[in-house]
């Protein structure tokens, strides 16, 4: 009988990745509110430190899986893996965080065992006994209610930031040492190492004030009324990842998840619905103002200041206005 | 070189969207399609190597007959012919259901690269092509930015976080999901329009996939809904762009501080 959650660690570079713990905290909560047994699995090569640090947290048990084949991440790898470990385990809810390599791993464990995942979840509700998940869909312009459906385990991830890795309570857990067969047959990808393409030209880090053109702007000739702007204010300019991919601006200009982390003093969202790739990378801006067409953009749910209208009217005021300030 | 490049019809990125009466989904009534983003980046790299390499572009797209723009888009883009699996039975289908349907569909075509975008604009999954290639007994990587074709293995570029990527290698065939912005998209050219009204697109329904009802059976339910609740309250500024801007600029100054 399939029982307790099981919690998937993270780590690169000899660290426990910080999104782990976030899953960590997760698992304390759930486990709390289902009436569940917690636990932690570490796969790799030479992770005893790894567990011990994890087992500094409040888990029923730390499992560790150590294998020649594990050493560096694969798909192939960590799904059989992860697969061996749950029948041994039977854990009736698997939790992880919604990193790229979980996006990589997790669809394929959860389909190989013929199970759901329910990815990328902000939230969850423990209704009778049972969870059912929170997850952004319409790039977060809406929210679903979403109920794993069929027999346990159910494979569960959570967005980066969904829960607070450093409230993880601390306590002692057990260690135990899990055996799994890999082989080479199993392990299809050869991954290499991994790299950073030339640094960023473009240190946005260290901006004051920033301003942002999303795909609002409509076409490339446009972005030069927020060039405008960005001059009136002296700030730097910047923007979401789809004007990047257009080669509008150089990649180096780019906020979101694969781009810059900032956290300005303003940031002025132009044209830009704030899908969670870019709302990770600018929500920590001290004041968010936010100029879009669509009063339902999520881009609204950080922004301090809000302006719902024709950008291409409100752009030329605000440059206006802004020099006037200036002068 | 056969590939399969798989393509979602989303709502336009910029549509509103209202939620129908049960609260399960949205109003699909008035609404505009396209073809999702990543998934055109996973159909120009598939024509760029078709390009280089020689071979064949077989363009798929799951759902009702309106898909069947998508596929004609894609047709026109230089696609060699168009696959379009639609039933009854697929409405609402979740990412395993998809992703069974898209094995079945493949499986019988003995590609050699099964390309996908990423993640869809809508549901927003990003799991469909895994699963596909788990159902196929293939390996697969996720998050392209680069594709390399060798003798019999690809090696392409995975974007990992905080700006860092891999290089790994696979053996063909394989499954791959692709990252916006790998490439630049092409337009369709009026030759390509004339050119895709005689290439063929093939209907196929769950009968001739084999897909049983227990495949297609969701695991995973959407209950309800909704808008989210906003965590911020946010200050609208209303009233004619210049007026909006003036008292805007106005309050950056005096509660922001920021200048």
């Amino acid at each position: 009988m399939a029982n307790g959650i099981l919690v998937f660690i993270e780590h690169a570079d000899g660290k426990v990745s910080r999104a782990s713990y976030e899953a960590v905290r997760a698992a304390q909560l759930l486990g709390a509110a289902l009436g569940q047994e917690t636990a932690a699995v570490v796969l790799g090569e030479g992770v005893a430190g790894l567990a011990a640090e994890v087992a500094a947290k409040k888990l029923g048990r730390v499992y560790t899986v150590e294998s020649e084949w594990l050493k560096d991440y694969t798909a192939d790898g960590y799904a059989a893996a992860l697969k061996q470990v749950i029948s041994q385990a039977e854990p009736a809810l698997v939790l992880m965080s919604h990193t790229y390599q979980v996006r990589d791993f997790a669809p394929k464990l959860a389909a190989g065992l013929r199970r759901a995942l329910v990815g990328d979840c902000i939230g969850y509700k423990a209704e009778g006994g049972a969870a059912i998940f929170t997850r952004q869909v319409f790039q977060g312009k809406l929210s679903a209610d979403v109920a794993p459906a069929g027999e346990a385990p159910h494979f569960v991830s959570f967005q980066i930031g969904s829960f607070r890795g450093d409230e993880a309570e601390a306590g002692s857990a057990e260690v135990r040492a899990l055996a799994v067969n890999l082989d080479a047959d199993l392990v299809r990808q050869l991954p290499e190492a991994r790299f950073k393409e030339a640094k960023a030209a473009v240190d946005l880090t260290q901006a004051p004030l920033i301003v942002a053109v999303g795909r609002g702007i409509k076409e490339e000739k446009n972005i030069e009324i927020v060039r405008k702007l960005a001059a009136a204010l002296g700030a730097e300019l910047a923007a979401s990842r789809p004007i990047c991919d257009n080669e509008w601006l150089p990649m180096d200009r780019q906020i979101g998840s694969s781009g810059q982390t900032v956290a300005p003093k303003l940031y002025v969202a132009v044209g830009i619905s704030g899908a969670i790739q870019h709302l990770v990378g600018m929500k920590g801006a001290r004041t968010i103002v936010a100029i879009n067409k669509d009063p339902e953009a999520p881009i609204f749910e950080v922004a301090d200041y809000g302006i719902v209208g024709d950008l291409f009217e409100i752009v030329p005021a605000l440059t206006a206005e802004a020099e006037k300030v200036k002068q | 070189m056969k590939i399969i490049v798989c393509l979602k019809q989303v709502p336009k990125n910029d549509s509103i969207l209202r939620i129908n009466d049960d609260q399960t989904w949205i109003q699909d009534r008035d609404l505009t399609y396209e073809i999702n983003e990543s998934d055109a980046y996973a159909l120009e790299e598939a024509l760029r190597l078709k390009e280089k390499h020689g071979g064949e572009v077989v363009a798929l797209s799951l759902g009702p007959p309106r898909v069947q723009s998508v596929i004609k888009e894609a047709l026109a883009r230089g696609a060699d012919r168009g696959l379009h699996l639609d039933d009854a039975a697929f409405g609402g289908l979740d990412a395993f259901g998809i992703g069974a349907a898209i094995a079945a569909a493949a499986k019988a075509e003995a590609f050699d690269l099964l390309l996908t975008g990423l993640q869809s604009d809508d549901l927003g999954y990003a799991q469909t092509g895994v699963i596909a290639a788990e159902l196929l007994g293939l390996p697969h990587a996720t998050i392209v930015m680069d594709v390399e074709l060798g003798e019999g293995a690809i090696r392409v570029k995975r974007e990992l976080e905080s700006g860092f990527f891999q290089w790994v290698g696979l053996p063909l065939p394989a499954v791959v999901t692709i990252q916006s912005g790998i490439n630049t998209l092409r337009y369709a050219t009026l030759k390509g329009i004339m050119n895709a009204k005689k290439k063929e697109i093939r209907k196929l329904d769950a009968a001739a996939l084999g897909l049983d009802a227990e495949t297609l059976a969701p695991k995973q339910q959407i209950r309800r809904i909704y808008f989210p609740e906003k965590t911020k309250q946010t200050q609208l500024i209303e009233g004619a762009p210049a007026e909006a801007a003036a008292k805007l600029i106005d309050k950056l100054k005096k509660e922001a501080r920021v200048f």
